[in-house]
């Protein structure tokens, strides 16, 4: 027991320096590598350092990142989405199939987003009605979904999509920023404020910490979990928009292996893969570090083969740092 | 008379905050069958931790035939000849009996493999001398627990074990298996084993035992001769206790009825409950461990859903489906699992405390940290909680300090009826007159109070009227006047009012 004073004590709020934790936090080192990975590329390449080289750089993460914002509420929790890149495919040939009916942009868009809602809806529903592992019910949505799209399009493609409709991936606000990195920015305020600003937020950490606890505490855990897989699903549907926009065309090997990097950034961003601790300025940073390493390789004409090696081993790392770190902590204690 | 096999003398264990033994000895003959007696608490489990090499003692010795020996792990206690058998076996369901019973200490063919064929007729051998009746090459998953408890006992006997502990082996029993049991023991005895029995039921250490030793609060307080010593000895010995707890004076005006619970009925958990909470009282809820009382205030909490029976709160019918309808209809539960139910270890304080009163501290769903410092504040401060500051981790603090947390949680959303699963377990002395001053306050508030808890003292130190239960059923409702403890044991445990006379 920790016996500080006597009786009639005031309990201060906090005791520790919020400057100082600011700057010790995950999110501070990862600001450092972004910087560092940033002048490394800019001196391994000469085509770097130009403006429309790096709005070509923000393409490389923006569809990832705006489902890697939803993913990182849902591995908070301590569940996970596996299904998210099928989701992708499926909304994408969706909405092909409503271009073949005549849909216009608006409804291409409603299609597409909608699709995604009932995909995550379906995981969330299969996830709290009957309590199976997120995990195995992903898993299994994964090739679900994807397999629907290959029975609709086999080996076709759908393209043709109207012009009005490719500007969602194609377009810029101003300059050179477009209006995918517009579109991040702004659902990157939401969730920061939801996750961290708001009663759904603070019960979203509480089920991940001690789902049973938080229950007990008259938190709705299903609901809540039922919400964010809807949630994951919503943000995948934007991403098939957006996706489908920018290639001009649905394919049903669409955003293959899209789920591994989105994991992938939430665990860099400090996301705990146990569930109960993160923060979306982590998960924005590592979404950035990631688009610099991808492009960066890409400048230098590294295969494909070789990133999705690096993506790999950078997953393990991430991962196995906290706890490294931890037993190096615990040896010297 | 024979020497004891196992002597254990002046051994004390502490845990932070709680004196779990203090200065207990305990001796143990071979062929004879000793009881260990005690409440829930009393450190029984303690003690047998201590003797299987899970905990280590803080003073005393432990002497197996003389040999004075130290067991820093359960396979150094295994190695000198002390095994358990626990309520709960601790068997793996996937591998076979025989492997069961060899695990660690399988026979090796000549090049050092697992000499399968000589393990299963060996394991057979043991199991026919037992008259058990189970096949050896099975997996031990499609046994019951009954005759999980024999591969349990083959296993004892086939490390060749000297004192074999058994923890309340027969609560899981039905009577024909218990039947088997006693032969067990019978045989056990006859192979010059020294056996410690836990129970809380006098039936059995009656039928079974030959000696008795019993704890209360972690101390020794007596022991002796079964066949000397009427069941009245033993239960005051129990129960009995010097006064080291004064409860605070009660001064609440007990009002109209709050909550009325009528033949609340769970499938398999309990049978027909109906009990009601008046304004500014206290229920207690008296049983022994299993008996059913946790599973009725969960279902009354909606965290389990009840086969049937009705809920009435201020008037009005619910039906709450989960912990979060009861909240809103006023009903809250502590749950008796602090660490696993109670606290979100992880997490601060103040987001502990705030988490189910976000609605009242935020504005349009956006969190405000400062009124969240403030309701955290003032309800940790009434409860006297020892912090450095606020945004301490909860899993940091002392188990006195956590049930601080959790009441505090619960005071905040202005509950109507709060009820406390064991307020008091396992924690130390100066939280529980904390949290029994804190009762008493809150029923002078006209708050209805529902306390379950197998301590005697805190039942009739704090109760109003006390339910009794037993293995799911209601057995009576007592005014709390004049009650005396030897009562509520016998009707917990189900002893004939005469008998033990």
């Amino acid at each position: 027991m920790t016996d500080t004073t006597a009786t009639g004590r005031q309990l201060p709020d906090r005791l520790d320096n919020p400057v100082k934790s600011a700057v010790l936090s995950w999110e501070s080192l990862l600001v450092l590598v972004a910087l560092a990975i940033f002048i490394a590329n800019s001196f391994a390449s000469p085509y770097f350092l130009n403006e429309w080289s790096l709005s070509d750089m923000t393409f490389n993460f923006t569809e990832k990142a705006l489902i890697a914002l939803a993913m990182a509420l849902v591995i908070i929790t301590g569940e996970i989405d596996l299904s998210v890149a099928s989701i992708i495919a499926l909304a994408s040939t969706m909405m092909g199939l409503a271009l073949q009916y005549g849909a216009d942009t608006p409804t291409l868009v409603a299609v597409g987003v909608g699709v995604g809602i009932l995909c995550g809806a379906f995981n969330g529903a299969l996830i709290t009605g009957l309590k199976l592992p997120s995990i195995v019910v992903t898993i299994g949505t994964m090739s679900l979904f994807r397999g629907i799209a290959y029975i609709v399009l086999g080996d076709q493609s759908f393209r043709g999509y109207p012009a009005s409709f490719s500007w969602f991936g194609q377009g810029y606000v101003f300059w050179v920023i477009s209006f995918e990195l517009v579109l991040f920015l702004l659902a990157a305020v939401i969730f920061y404020v939801v996750l961290h600003h708001t009663n759904f937020g603070r019960r979203v950490f509480a089920i991940g910490n001690n789902a049973t606890a938080a229950r007990f505490s008259g938190v709705r855990v299903d609901r809540i979990k039922f919400i964010l897989f809807c949630l994951t699903g919503l943000m995948s549907g934007l991403a098939a928009v957006l996706l489908t926009a920018r290639l001009g065309s649905t394919r049903p090997s669409i955003a293959q292996g899209f789920e591994l990097e989105v994991v992938t950034m939430v665990v860099l961003g400090g996301v705990s893969i146990l569930g109960g601790s993160g923060s979306i300025l982590g998960v924005v940073l590592a979404a950035l570090i990631m688009g610099l390493v991808t492009f960066g390789l890409g400048l230098l004409n590294i295969p494909g083969i070789v990133m999705s090696i690096f993506i790999g081993a950078l997953l393990i790392v991430v991962i196995a740092l906290p706890i490294l770190f931890r037993m190096w902590r615990q040896r010297r204690a | 008379m024979t020497d004891p096999i196992l002597t254990l003398t002046g051994i004390s264990k502490s845990f932070p905050g709680v004196r779990a033994l203090h200065n207990v000895s305990l001796e143990l003959y071979p062929g004879q069958v000793t009881a260990l007696i005690g409440e829930n608490g009393a450190g029984k489990s303690t003690l047998v931790k201590t003797m299987t090499g899970i905990y280590q003692a803080d003073e005393g010795e432990i002497r197996v035939k003389g040999q004075a020996v130290s067991l820093p792990t359960a396979i150094s206690a295994t190695n000198a000849g002390i095994t358990a058998i626990h309520q709960e076996t601790v068997l793996f369901d996937e591998l076979s009996v025989a492997e069961n019973i060899y695990l660690g200490h399988a026979p090796r063919n000549r090049f050092g493999m697992i000499d399968w064929k000589t393990m299963r007729t060996e394991a057979q051998e043991t199991l026919d001398s037992m008259a058990a009746g189970i096949d050896a090459g099975i997996p031990l998953k499609e046994l019951g627990i009954a005759k999980k408890h024999l591969v349990a006992v083959a296993r004892a006997l086939s490390v060749d074990a000297q004192v074999v502990i058994m923890d309340e082996p027969t609560a899981a029993l039905s009577q024909k298996e218990i039947e088997e049991l006693y032969v067990l023991v019978e045989l056990l005895k006859k192979e010059g084993k020294a056996i410690l029995f836990i129970s809380h039921k006098f039936d059995e250490i009656y039928r079974i035992c030959d000696r008795f030793t019993v704890f209360r609060d972690g101390e020794m307080v007596g022991k002796g001769l079964i066949k000397d010593t009427p069941e009245s000895e033993i239960v005051k010995l129990m129960v009995g206790r010097s006064v080291d707890h004064i409860f605070p004076a009660r001064e609440a005006a007990i009002g109209e009825t709050l909550l009325e619970v009528k033949g609340l009925s769970h499938p398999t958990e309990f049978e027909n409950i109906s009990f009601s909470v008046r304004k500014g009282e206290i229920l207690g809820f008296y049983g022994l461990v299993g008996a059913g009382r946790s599973e009725v205030m969960q279902a009354v909490f909606g965290m389990t859903s009840v086969s049937g029976g009705t809920i009435v709160l201020d008037g009005k019918t619910i039906a709450p489906r989960s912990p979060a309808d009861a909240v809103e209809a006023g009903i809250v539960y502590v749950p008796e699992e602090r660490g696993k139910q109670g606290v979100i270890t992880g997490e601060t304080i103040f987001k502990n405390v705030s988490l189910p009163s976000l609605d009242k501290t935020s504005r349009g769903g956006f969190i405000r940290m400062a009124e969240e410092f403030a309701l955290a504040r003032t309800y940790t401060e009434r409860l006297d909680l020892r912090a450095s500051s606020l945004s301490q981790n909860v899993s940091t603090l002392s188990g006195g300090n956590q049930q601080k947390v959790v009441i505090a949680k619960w005071l905040a959303t202005l509950p109507k009826v709060i009820i406390l699963d064991e307020p008091t377990k396992g924690i130390d002395i100066g939280s529980k007159a904390a949290v029994h001053g804190f009762m008493a306050e809150l029923v002078a508030q006209g708050l209805s109070v529902i306390m379950v808890s197998s301590e005697l003292p805190e039942i009739l130190g704090m109760s109003d009227r006390v339910v009794v239960m037993r293995e799911g059923l209601m057995i009576e409702t007592l005014e709390n006047k004049n009650l005396q403890p030897e009562t509520l044991v016998r009707l917990a445990a189900g002893i004939a009012e005469g008998k033990a006379a």
